[in-house]
């Protein structure tokens, strides 16, 4: 469905953050992009929707080549991928509605945007998808008046309000606490399976990864040192990735193996944030 | 070397003695070059003029003390003019600036060889000239009156909010700009849902601070025929009617004080 061929991406500093790279996404599968800083996975993801301009190499999505395409045909290519940025990347002095329907610029013309004349059928699937992101409350309020959580739902719906083929996720979970970002990574591999959608989500959380994804690319100075199961995972293989380290508690043990993924009543039930629970602050005082 | 080891004893100054050196020299230059200037203009001053200045100033200001109220009335309708001048020509002022102000900000511009040059000399070329000099050139080519003022003021305007402005955008947060053109949405779009809402503060802020500038600016350009209540100061400093100038002088303060106020009001409500 994604193929990329031979990617390759040199800065005019002389950084080269990608040395010919091959991936292949098939339909409707979730890839955690994992590495250290600096590996290239955001240049990796910058160069599918060409937010950075390749070098070398080529990519196509479905059968439609993406590299060389020219102003107006890359931007029609660029509805068909939905991105999802690490600070959400939200316009902040806009509605949530306004910044949801922000994903359907690519699809009317800029007099009907600017006075926000958007088809009925557009704001109908912007309440719809606020509704299964779970802040449909929070329709009228100001981008910057939403917690970390709820900003990146915003993103997640303007990216699915596109009706992307693929979705690139930058980082989805870097500015939010482990509570968050486990719902947010629930809810996009969740949405991501309703619809069939594939989606590279590059991360920093190995083992936030592994809970997810069906599928792990290493990325190490700009080339692909692994691909393949989360389960396969370990210290060996980990070192390979990020160096030397004591990967103890992330990498997967042999009998964690057979663990389930974890159901989405568990992790999804709380959407929206749920004040302190007894349970949390008799931790806190027990501590 | 600001860390310096003597005797194994680290010791740690904020300059070397070298920079210390460079500063000692740049303040000897600057001291002497102080002196020479003062020097030099004490020879240019007719300083018999300087020390006579208290009792001048004494003198005009008995004749101004007391202010000829009644006149009050007959510079209501050149106040108005006044504000209007400034409130117009600011007006005027925004709307062209806008525009070229996004073609100056190197990461809006069309083109960076070409329009981008183009658009910082329009700013430039407007800054460069004080809004009196325009009324004055404005004067000649159109006649006196109103009008001439109007575009004075705007054509000095665009300059220092184009400025002001383009320096804003290329401050934008880049992100959610990014974020506008993943989906696939045009230049146009992407400056109008990036870019604008971002810098739209700016805009109020800069253009409210521009007309209480330009309400001041107004209240001279009279003095070339602009319109405004300038021609009404003119006259009276020409008839010698002192305490009619007082009372432009009142009106000028609390007009000016209004407008600061005003403005003050506007710049808190957009933070």
């Amino acid at each position: 469905m994604l193929t990329i061929e031979q990617l390759t991406k040199r800065y005019s500093t002389g950084d080269l953050a990608l040395d010919s790279v091959d991936l292949q996404v098939t339909k409707g599968q979730v890839i955690a992009l994992i590495g250290p800083s600096g590996a290239g996975k955001s240049t990796l993801i910058r160069c599918v929707n060409r937010l950075v301009e390749p070098t070398h190499g080529r990519i196509w999505l479905n059968n439609e080549q993406i590299t060389g395409l020219r102003s107006r045909s890359l931007r029609r290519m660029r509805c068909r991928i939905g991105m999802i940025f690490q600070e959400y990347a939200l316009v902040e002095r806009l509605t949530v509605m306004e910044n949801v329907l922000s994903g359907r610029l690519g699809y009317i013309g800029f007099w009907r945007s600017f006075f926000r004349r958007f088809p009925e059928t557009d704001i109908e699937r912007a309440f719809d998808l606020l509704e299964r992101v779970g802040i449909e409350d929070m329709v009228d309020k100001r981008a910057d008046a939403l917690s970390g959580g709820q900003r990146q739902r915003v993103g997640i719906a303007r990216a699915l309000i596109q009706n992307p083929e693929i979705l690139l996720i930058d980082e989805p979970t870097a500015s939010l606490d482990p509570k968050t970002s486990r719902q947010i990574m629930q809810l996009i591999v969740d949405l991501c399976r309703e619809s069939g959608l594939a989606a590279i989500i590059n991360i920093h959380d190995v083992q936030l990864a592994m809970m997810f994804v069906e599928r792990v690319i290493g990325l190490r100075q700009g080339r692909v040192v692994y691909d393949g199961s989360p389960a396969q995972l370990n210290a060996a293989r980990l070192t390979e990735i990020y160096g030397e380290a004591d990967w103890t508690g992330t990498a997967r043990e042999e009998q964690d193996e057979q663990r389930d993924l974890p159901t989405s009543a568990e992790v999804i039930v709380p959407l929206i944030e749920l004040p302190e629970t007894g349970v949390g602050r008799q931790r806190v005082v027990g501590s | 070397m600001p860390v310096t080891v003597t005797g194994g004893q680290r010791c740690w100054q904020r300059r070397d003695r070298a920079a210390q050196l460079r500063i000692w020299l740049v303040w000897l230059v600057g001291t002497a070059l102080f002196m020479a200037a003062w020097s030099f203009i004490s020879a240019q001053t007719i300083w018999m003029f300087v020390w006579d200045s208290p009792a001048q100033a004494y003198d005009l200001a008995s004749r101004m003390v007391n202010p000829r109220w009644d006149y009050f009335e007959r510079i209501l309708w050149p106040l108005w003019d006044t504000i209007n001048i400034a409130t117009l020509g600011t007006l005027l002022g925004v709307i062209i600036a806008i525009p070229i102000a996004f073609l100056a900000a190197h990461n809006t511009t069309p083109s960076r060889a070409l329009i981008r040059p183009l658009a910082l000399l329009i700013i430039v070329s407007s800054r460069s000239i004080n809004s009196l000099i325009w009324a004055l050139l404005l004067v000649l080519i159109m006649g006196p009156g109103i009008l001439a003022g109007i575009i004075a003021i705007a054509l000095r305007s665009i300059g220092f909010i184009g400025k002001l402005l383009y320096e804003a955008i290329e401050e934008v947060s880049n992100e959610p700009v990014e974020a506008i053109e993943a989906t696939g949405a045009s230049r146009m779009q992407v400056l109008s849902y990036g870019i604008w809402p971002q810098v739209l503060p700016t805009v109020a802020g800069i253009s409210v601070y521009r007309w209480d500038i330009n309400i001041r600016e107004a209240t001279v350009l009279g003095l070339v025929g602009a319109g405004g209540i300038g021609i009404q100061l003119q006259a009276s400093i020409n008839n010698l009617a002192w305490n009619q100038v007082t009372v432009i002088f009142l009106a000028i303060l609390a007009t000016v004080f209004v407008s600061e106020w005003i403005s003050a009001r506007v710049r808190h409500a957009l933070i």
